[in-house]
């Protein structure tokens, strides 16, 4: 069984209907036991970091995912939820994340050409900087959907796929059993199946 | 490098495709989640659904239909007419829509795409304009492109964009269903900070190429018709547009 965080943010939909194409049993729930019974963990989320790290904290599911962390079980977060990996980000002042990754979420304004929309909104390829069991199908150059305005820096130690918006942009990230990317695999078509598919059978 | 996106639209009426899609293959024209994944298949990068029922019985079988799409079709899916209300909003983001696009309904109330926009993110907030040139100048009409507003379309879109739209789909009345290329003249006109949708007029695959060769701010091409009716198939638009240097998904 696979637990998806339910700390009331976003929309799950799209995640549970693409586990449950891949016959993967998850369950959407706060409930600790659960997600402490749980095999595996996603960590989903959109809009804005300093809320959502909020709304974590206030629900004490920030502790309960740093142990389940540290206790070794694979932990993958999407979008936000990768966001939340890191030590800190600057999206409308300084918030701290759960720490789990080194590095930190940075703007893209002042740091991509001007001329370059944001969000990055849209399919982009993958520049494979590492191999890694989560990315056994995928293939360099594959596309995959983005919608982000801040992204991951000084995160060498765990940087596997970038991806080219203006500057090479962190797309996903692992670290033992520590996992995250950017960009929706649940809305990124076959490639982004195969990815959740991969974590839903990755040994760490 | 970010892609250019294609994207056919569906009109779905009592939740059912209307001008369905004539292929080998397909036994259903008119099942939209037959017609989701056999575009996904072809490589669409995002599908619009555009609910053009106006009754309540047929909300629900729009709704429905959407549930089913989103449960095997996993890329965007922007949904489209009869959003007038955050509720609105809510009922089809609920069944697995990713973005909403607003039209009449913002023009009524152009608080509704802040409002939206403060609770569920500028990236589900779609601004569709349906827009003429009237008086040298070009205007924002309302109820399907029937009722001029005396909008101007540039200010609108600015106006729409400052109350939190994510992303821009600018609907041509003066090229739309003349199949004789976009309005580039308009979309070159439209210069904003989010993403553009260019819609309205597309005849063919030198349609695309036009597209973003001649603007390239626009950042995605949405056709219905030539589409549905086999004379353009996404492999071969998106083998043409790489050719010519476009940078393109291929699935």
């Amino acid at each position: 069984m696979l637990a998806i965080v339910d700390y009331g943010v976003g929309n799950l939909f799209s995640l549970c209907s693409s586990l449950k194409s891949l016959d993967k049993a998850a369950i959407v729930t706060s409930d600790p036991e659960k997600i402490r019974a749980a095999e595996r963990i996603i960590l989903p989320g959109v809009g804005a970091f300093g809320d959502a790290a909020e709304k974590l904290r206030k629900s004490g599911l920030d502790t309960l995912v740093r142990e389940e962390a540290a206790s070794g079980k694979p932990l993958l977060g999407i979008c936000l939820g990768m966001q939340l990996l890191f030590e800190k980000s600057y999206e409308f002042g300084e918030h701290p994340g759960l720490g789990l990754l080194r590095g930190s979420i940075i703007p893209m304004k002042g740091t991509i050409p001007e001329a370059l929309k944001i969000p990055q909104m849209g399919w982009n390829s993958l520049i494979i900087k590492r191999s890694h069991p989560l990315l056994r199908d995928v293939k360099e150059g594959d596309c995959v959907y983005f919608v982000h305005s801040y992204y991951a820096a000084d995160c060498e130690d765990s940087l596997i796929v970038s991806c080219d918006y203006g500057r090479e942009l962190t797309a996903a990230v692992a670290q033992g059993n520590v996992m995250g990317c950017q960009f929706h695999p649940e809305k990124s078509g076959k490639v982004g199946l195969s990815i959740l598919k991969a974590f839903c059978e990755v040994e760490v | 490098m970010l892609k250019k996106r294609i994207i056919p639209c569906l009109d779905v009426r009592n939740g059912r495709v209307v001008k369905g899609v004539n292929f080998e293959g397909l036994n259903d024209v008119s099942d939209p989640v037959e017609l989701a994944s056999f575009y996904s298949d072809d490589g669409a990068d995002e599908l619009v659904f555009y609910d053009i029922t106006a009754s309540v019985e047929g909300r629900r079988l729009f709704t429905d239909c959407l549930r089913a799409v989103a449960e095997h079709i996993f890329i965007p899916l922007t949904v489209g007419g009869g959003i007038n209300t955050i509720e609105d909003f809510d009922r089809v983001l609920k069944c697995g829509a990713d973005k909403v696009s607003v039209n009449s309904g913002a023009i009524r109330n152009p608080a509704l795409i802040e409002e939206a926009a403060k609770k569920y993110g500028s990236q589900c907030v779609v601004l569709s304009a349906d827009v003429k040139r009237v008086d040298g100048g070009f205007r924002v009409f309302s109820h399907g492109g029937r009722v001029d507003t005396g909008l101007d379309a540039i200010e609108w879109i600015r106006r729409g964009i400052n109350l939190g739209a994510g992303e821009v789909v600018l609907n041509s009345i003066d090229t739309d269903g003349v199949k004789k290329g976009f309005d580039l003249e308009m979309l070159q006109a439209i210069r904003v900070e989010v993403p553009v949708v260019a819609s309205g007029g597309a005849g063919g695959i030198s349609s695309f190429v036009e597209l973003f060769r001649e603007v390239p701010s626009v950042d995605a091409g949405l056709a219905a018709s030539i589409f549905h009716f086999g004379e353009v198939r996404i492999p071969a638009l998106k083998q043409t547009l790489a050719e010519n240097g476009i940078p393109v998904r291929r699935v």
